[in-house]
């Protein structure tokens, strides 16, 4: 058994340093380095999307479009298709202006997500962003669970320079949250920004648990501009896609923030949620200082896509697969 | 719903396929696109599923196919022999330093992997064990870490050592060695902060860490979630800080999990726990070969392929099969199936293990195994010449027969009844037996029915 081990192993780092002598950098080296557009040219397109956590289905999804394009509109090079490939992901990406309507008005934001995302971090950053932008923010500390979680959201309202309402540890979130709002009202606050504790979204009684929380902001606060952010972690793969579904069927999603973009991971999970739950992107975060969360860039997005320099990186490190203790 | 694919797919791509024999290479390329799509959905890395899936096919061309397995089902046993080789074929245990010394173990990953709550599951785990850890409060840059630290470890009820967050975190680390020393704990865990591994200045405090002190494990935390991104994380963490095992986290959800094989493909390094839940004792050894299903996601039909494997009789099998093309099935055939059942872990436990048929929940209400045992104990009651020949049987055998198996009359002319009926319909349906040797495995193959419970 041990041999055929062996095998795997050697087999994988014989494939990688291939992969590395092939791939020079990105979308660029995969349009020039093929002259015309055949089967190896979209089994390598696929490569790139696939790595890049699309996903199957919308990898497919991508390539049987380029291919109708090709034939509809006779493109013949490389060239040409990563132009058209390129647009149809940022199209599909494109956020409008209107889409952050919720920062100039009075707003109710719903953080939600799996453990371990950033909510709370993010939150902190929002704040801050909001803060700058001379809005009254009020935060509520709704995640009662986690160890710590309400003196790390104080820590922040510290560093934004912005109120916060909190609850023990322990008590119910829903709570915390009516608090919340009667104070985000009696203080004409614009801005009342909601951390919640994470949650995978397979736990039904802590979906529960939100989706009550989101209905007392509904009844309490319904002249609020309701903007119910999931938070995914870029780093994540294919089941970020029923993260967003599900954590959507408790709270209408109107947008993402994708965090840990600072990473190597591309976040690709993202287009598929678009194109299958028309959910969009609204910020990334990059780092770990309160000025770290941008308005989402398409451009930049699918540019960081394609560009798969970490590939060779990793690439240039197989010699260190340590065959010998497995 | 992702759970059931694979098996359905193979059921489809194998449905015109009843050979049997060796597998042909057109078998396991067919097979395999579907388990290199399985894979994929299951966030392993491209590149090892490449890799992986060639070596599978190497391996699976020209293997004969076994008794009661169709060649999907052959394919997919090897994928998963495969699989589980890779990950380990058993579960490891943290080694300690010897005799008296202290165990020093450091925690490390990216951001939100469950580093902090991790740690405090692990020292509950080494209390049990007897040991007396102490956790380390190594994070001096995310709000409010050093307080969650301590918070957990209150619950644990095991030692926290925290210097605040104006010291090196090297320093720190080789203070809670003394520290640990004068108060007689023999394991210390570091629990550091999240990082990228991208990070240059962030790596360099770890290998700081490892430099001041001796380090006997660093175990790096993961995300199961995480997607292709998991090869560059696992690499660059065990290429800077030499990572020794893997712990896995947030497995209480439905993440098929894929980058566990990613991680263990790059890296070699065992994967030792894995993370279940919110609360402190969720923390469960890894079993590779759960793991291997996991990705798959084949439910338990790899168990069941194991069972039909090991249980089932061949010769007896085909003989019965016959009979049943002929129409010749008799009573003694009935008691011979339910015995193969049995073997089996029982109706309901089968059941439970076919794809589609987990998520039933009523499968307990649908099969009752009393009721099973009541008509075992009715054939018992026959005579040899009546189990071979049901037409003996007249009222006066019958009420013998009710007697001897403690049941009223009625139940033994419905069970009668109901055999003869299941006769005539083997006899009109000679194809669902003979012709499709690959799932004439399953002793209970079309018997009756569920007209018997």
């Amino acid at each position: 058994m041990s041999e055929e081990k062996l095998g795997f192993f050697a087999r994988l780092k014989k494939g990688l340093t291939k992969t590395r002598n092939n791939i020079v950098s990105g979308l660029d080296a995969l349009f020039s380095g093929f002259s015309k557009i055949d089967d190896d040219f979209y089994e390598e397109l696929e490569e790139i999307l696939i790595m890049g956590d699309l996903g199957v289905r919308a990898t497919e999804n991508i390539i049987d479009e380029m291919k109708e394009r090709v034939k509809k509109d006779h493109i013949k090079e490389p060239a040409q298709l990563k132009e058209v490939l390129i647009e149809s992901i940022k199209e599909q990406m494109q956020v409008t202006e209107a889409e952050y309507a919720f920062e100039k008005e009075q707003s109710v934001v719903f953080v939600i997500g799996v453990n371990g995302v950033g909510k709370t971090t993010t939150v902190g950053k929002l704040a801050g962003k909001l803060k700058n932008e001379n809005r009254k923010v009020l935060m509520a500390a709704a995640d009662t669970f986690r160890a710590a979680a309400g003196e790390q959201l104080t820590e922040w309202a510290h560093r934004a320079g912005c109120d916060l309402i909190q609850g023990a540890e322990g008590a119910d979130p829903a709570s915390v949250i009516f608090d919340a709002v009667s104070a985000a009202k009696a203080r004409n606050v614009d801005v009342l920004l909601c951390d919640t504790a994470g949650r995978l979204h397979n736990k039904k009684n802590l979906m529960e648990e939100l989706r009550k929380m989101n209905r007392i902001i509904d009844r309490e606060f319904p002249n609020a501009h309701r903007e119910n952010l999931v938070v995914l972690d870029a780093t994540t793969g294919q089941n970020a896609l029923q993260q967003a579904r599900e954590f959507g069927e408790v709270a209408d999603l109107t947008g993402i923030i994708l965090t840990k973009m600072d990473g190597t991971a591309k976040g690709g999970i993202a287009v598929a949620i678009q194109s299958e739950l028309k959910i969009p992107v609204k910020y990334i975060g990059v780092g770990e200082t309160i000025d770290d969360l941008q308005k989402f860039d398409s451009n930049a997005f699918v540019n960081a896509l394609f560009d798969v320099k970490q590939s060779e990186e990793m690439d240039d490190g197989t010699e260190n697969v340590n065959i010998g203790e497995i | 719903m992702a759970f059931e694919s694979l098996t359905d797919k193979l059921q489809n791509v194998f449905k015109s396929l009843r050979s049997k024999g060796r597998l042909t290479e057109e078998d396991v390329k067919s097979a395999l696109k579907e388990v290199k799509m399985a894979l994929l959905e299951a966030d392993v890395n491209f590149k090892v599923v490449k890799q992986f899936v060639k070596a599978v096919e190497e391996r699976a061309i020209g293997q004969d196919v076994l008794t009661g397995l169709n060649p999907g089902q052959m394919v997919v046993k090897i994928v998963n022999e495969e699989m589980i080789s890779l990950m380990g074929s058993e579960t490891t245990e943290i080694t300690f330093a010897p005799g008296k010394a202290i165990t020093v173990i450091m925690m490390c990953g990216l951001q939100g992997a469950g580093k902090t709550t991790t740690t405090a599951k692990i020292a509950g785990k080494l209390k049990l064990k007897g040991k007396k850890p102490l956790l380390v409060a190594c994070d001096i840059y995310r709000p409010a870490a050093i307080k969650q630290l301590q918070i957990n470890g209150e619950k644990q009820e095991v030692d926290v050592f925290a210097m605040g967050d104006n010291n090196k975190v090297s320093d720190i680390a080789k203070a809670s060695i003394a520290h640990a020393e004068k108060n007689g704990h023999n394991v210390v865990i570091l629990d550091t902060a999240g990082r990228l591994h991208v990070d240059e200045d962030m790596m360099a405090e770890l290998q700081e860490i490892k430099q001041v002190l001796t380090v006997h494990q660093t175990l790096l935390v993961v995300d199961a979630m995480t997607g292709q991104d998991a090869v560059n994380v696992a690499k660059e963490f065990d290429e800077k800080v030499s990572i020794d095992g893997v712990v896995l986290t947030k497995m209480d959800g439905d993440t098929r999990g894929g980058a566990a094989l990613s991680i263990k493909a790059v890296t070699g390094k065992p994967i030792l726990y894995v993370g279940m839940g919110e609360k402190l004792s969720d923390l469960e050894q890894f079993y590779p070969d759960r793991m291997a299903n996991r990705i798959l996601g084949m439910g338990d039909i790899l168990t069941l392929i194991e069972k039909v494997q090991v249980d089932i009789d061949e010769e007896k099998e085909r003989e019965m099969a016959s009979r049943m093309k002929k129409g010749k099935f008799d009573f003694n055939d009935y008691l011979e199936s339910m015995k193969q059942m049995k073997k089996m872990g029982g109706l309901s436990s089968i059941m439970g293990m076919l794809p589609g048929m987990g998520k039933m929940k009523d499968i307990e209400s649908m099969v009752d195994e009393k009721q099973l045992a009541r008509m075992e104990a009715i054939v018992l009651s026959m005579t040899p010449a009546e189990r071979e020949n049901p037409k003996l049987l007249n009222p006066s055998r019958k009420h013998r027969i009710a007697k001897g198996a403690g049941v009223d009359i009625a139940v033994v002319n419905r069970f009668i009844k109901q055999f003869e009926q299941s006769q005539k319909m083997m006899k009109q349906m000679p194809g669902m037996f003979g012709g499709k040797k690959g799932r004439g495995g399953f002793p209970m193959g079309g018997f009756g029915g569920r007209k018997f419970f």
